[in-house]
């Protein structure tokens, strides 16, 4: 009886494991392997050692494009967080039409990324550069995307329209966990409109915040759709993301090898940021 | 009475929430605007772009779908979307119950476990070089490869979720079925499965919205193929016609329209299982 239940266990496991060894795992030791040589995608390839590894670090180009994917996700991250959080707050006091609101606040996470970025697209070519002629504003008037200093605010606003609908609703359902009575007492001692939010709710909702940096950082740092949609990586390589660097390089610009090396620091990096926002957020859990 | 609901109603409130939808519905409303003009319609100044158009013409639709070979875009997206959903709940579920009942009493289902989960942490970025040549050489670049790539991609969260969900499901159910001399495996189709249909919702809104929406896996993959799923559609439509601004929306406003249809019907389910997702 025993050894039929082990029996089933490891019939179910070792098929599933195989499958994900197959295309998680050894994709990815190939990876690895891939970029100790200077293979162009195609044809032989000698092995090069770290040299790639080096070549990474004096590299212009893979700078810039770490210095423009962390920009994007801290500023991001920030303005996400704030906004959504504001938006919560509205959506989860007495209004009326709440579940319409709610529905209507989330439709943006829904829609496909690639067809919003062409749709902003536009929107930043044509209709901005219009709006801000007839208004005056002359620092809009030529298309933002077209500018190598302010283009990454396009990528971010598009970022942010699709990140906060999914933020808010994490955000709501945490604001739904603080008991009313909770707010009733902190009434009493004279907590009202921000002392409520800075030493009630916010507090209370902590954990949601915590999933909120995580998920938002994460999807950022591997920023492309928006990317491809948007910009291109363009003007001057000024919105140039990590992933879309690696992809574009990589997979037809004959640097197969040294965008290997790329990614793997990449993946370094992605594995260090989230152990450091995972020890620092269960630190503040704790404390409370 | 009337007075003293109206007073509760926080009016500040609904008035920014009315404000701030504008951003939600504008661009969506340009979007459909400019579907249906005729390029003759666009002037150059915002009124010519914003205005309704003139005659609600399916035209542009109609030259899209051709473009874009939308009937069969679209077939691929929801095979590939219908398949990886069907596989993901029937074997991330087993996977999880085979890992969640198991982790705690035995070294290697906790290293399993912990190998598979910390898939999570790997970026497509590092995969998806040699991703395209392992399919290649594999004869799997096509729809179903990208199947099988998505359910090995989603299989670190949704066994975290699953098998997250059966530490509540008491073992005491299995062993009443066990008494009855039911195998596991039977034990398994017919009591746990069922009792996890909470979970399934979950893991089934959270692998479709993400499969349904992804282009990176399918570009990487079937870019060889001829075979196109509909962002895909959207990324090669761009990149042939892009300037044709009327065609171009309207093929973007087709591609929004099964994902809209599909909120609107199950909207509360999505919006519990996102959240669901999110916060386990």
């Amino acid at each position: 009886m025993k050894n039929e239940r082990k029996r089933t266990f490891l019939l179910i496991t070792i098929p599933i494991l195989a499958l994900f060894v197959c295309f998680n795992t050894i994709p990815l030791i190939r990876g690895v392997i891939y970029s100790f040589t200077n293979f162009k995608g195609f044809g032989s390839y000698d092995w090069v050692g770290f040299r790639n590894y080096i070549d990474l670090f004096s590299d212009a180009r893979v700078g810039k494009s770490y210095l423009f994917t962390f920009k994007l996700a801290i500023v991001s991250t920030v303005v996400v967080n704030v906004l959504s959080l504001i938006l919560a707050l509205g959506l989860n006091s007495r209004i009326r039409a709440k579940s319409f609101f709610r529905g209507a606040y989330f439709l943006p996470n829904i829609l496909g990324a690639l067809v919003v970025g062409y749709i902003f697209n536009y929107f930043f070519t044509y209709i901005l550069p219009a709006v801000a002629d007839m208004i005056g504003i002359e620092a809009l008037s030529s298309s933002i995307l077209s500018n190598p200093s302010a283009a990454w605010i396009g990528v971010m606003v598009v970022c942010a329209w699709q990140a906060i609908a999914m933020n808010t609703i994490i955000y709501i359902s945490g604001l739904q966990t603080v008991p009313e009575d909770v707010y009733e007492a902190g009434g009493l001692d004279g907590a009202t409109g921000w002392k409520q939010f800075k030493y009630l709710t916010f507090p209370l909702i902590i954990p949601f915040f915590s999933i909120n940096m995580v998920l938002c950082v994460k999807n950022f740092l591997m920023v492309f759709d928006q990317i491809m949609a948007l910009t291109k990586g363009g003007p001057a390589q000024s919105t140039e993301s990590i992933s879309y660097l690696i992809y574009n390089n990589g997979m037809s610009g004959g640097q197969f090898g040294f965008q290997s090396a790329n990614a793997v620091v990449f993946f370094i990096v992605i594995v260090c940021v989230s152990v450091a926002q995972m020890k620092f957020s269960g630190k503040k859990e704790e404390q409370l | 009475m009337k007075d003293m609901v109206n007073k509760k109603v926080n009016t500040p409130a609904m008035i920014l929430l009315i404000l701030g939808l504008s951003t939600i519905i504008f661009p969506l409303y340009l979007t459909v605007v400019i579907a249906f003009k005729q390029p003759s319609e666009m002037t150059n100044s915002i009124s010519g772009i914003l205005s309704l158009p003139k005659v609600w013409s399916l035209d542009n639709f109609r030259e899209a779908m051709e473009i874009t070979d939308f009937w069969h875009s679209l077939g691929n997206s929801l095979l590939i979307t219908l398949l990886t959903v069907g596989l993901s709940i029937a074997v991330h579920s087993l996977m999880g119950y085979a890992l969640g009942r198991n982790k705690a009493h035995s070294k290697f289902y906790s290293f399993v476990y912990l190998f598979i989960v910390s898939g999570m942490f790997v970026p497509f970025a590092i995969l998806m070089m040699p991703i395209a040549k392992q399919t290649a050489e594999m004869g799997l670049a096509n729809w179903f490869g990208v199947v099988l790539l998505y359910v090995v991609f989603y299989m670190p969260m949704n066994v975290l979720l699953y098998s997250g969900y059966l530490v509540n499901i008491p073992m005491a159910l299995e062993e009443a079925a066990k008494v009855d001399g039911a195998s596991t495996w039977r034990t398994y189709w017919t009591i746990i499965f069922p009792v996890m249909r909470p979970m399934h919702a979950t893991v089934a809104v959270l692998t479709a919205l993400a499969v349904w929406n992804d282009v990176m896996t399918p570009l990487i993959v079937m870019a060889g193929s001829a075979q196109n799923t509909l962002p895909l559609a959207q990324l090669n439509f761009q990149s042939q016609f892009g300037t044709n601004y009327n065609l171009a929306f309207a093929s973007y406003l087709l591609s929004l329209i099964p994902i809209l249809i599909f909120y609107i019907i199950c909207q509360k389910q999505i919006l519990n299982g996102v959240v669901n997702g999110a916060v386990k």
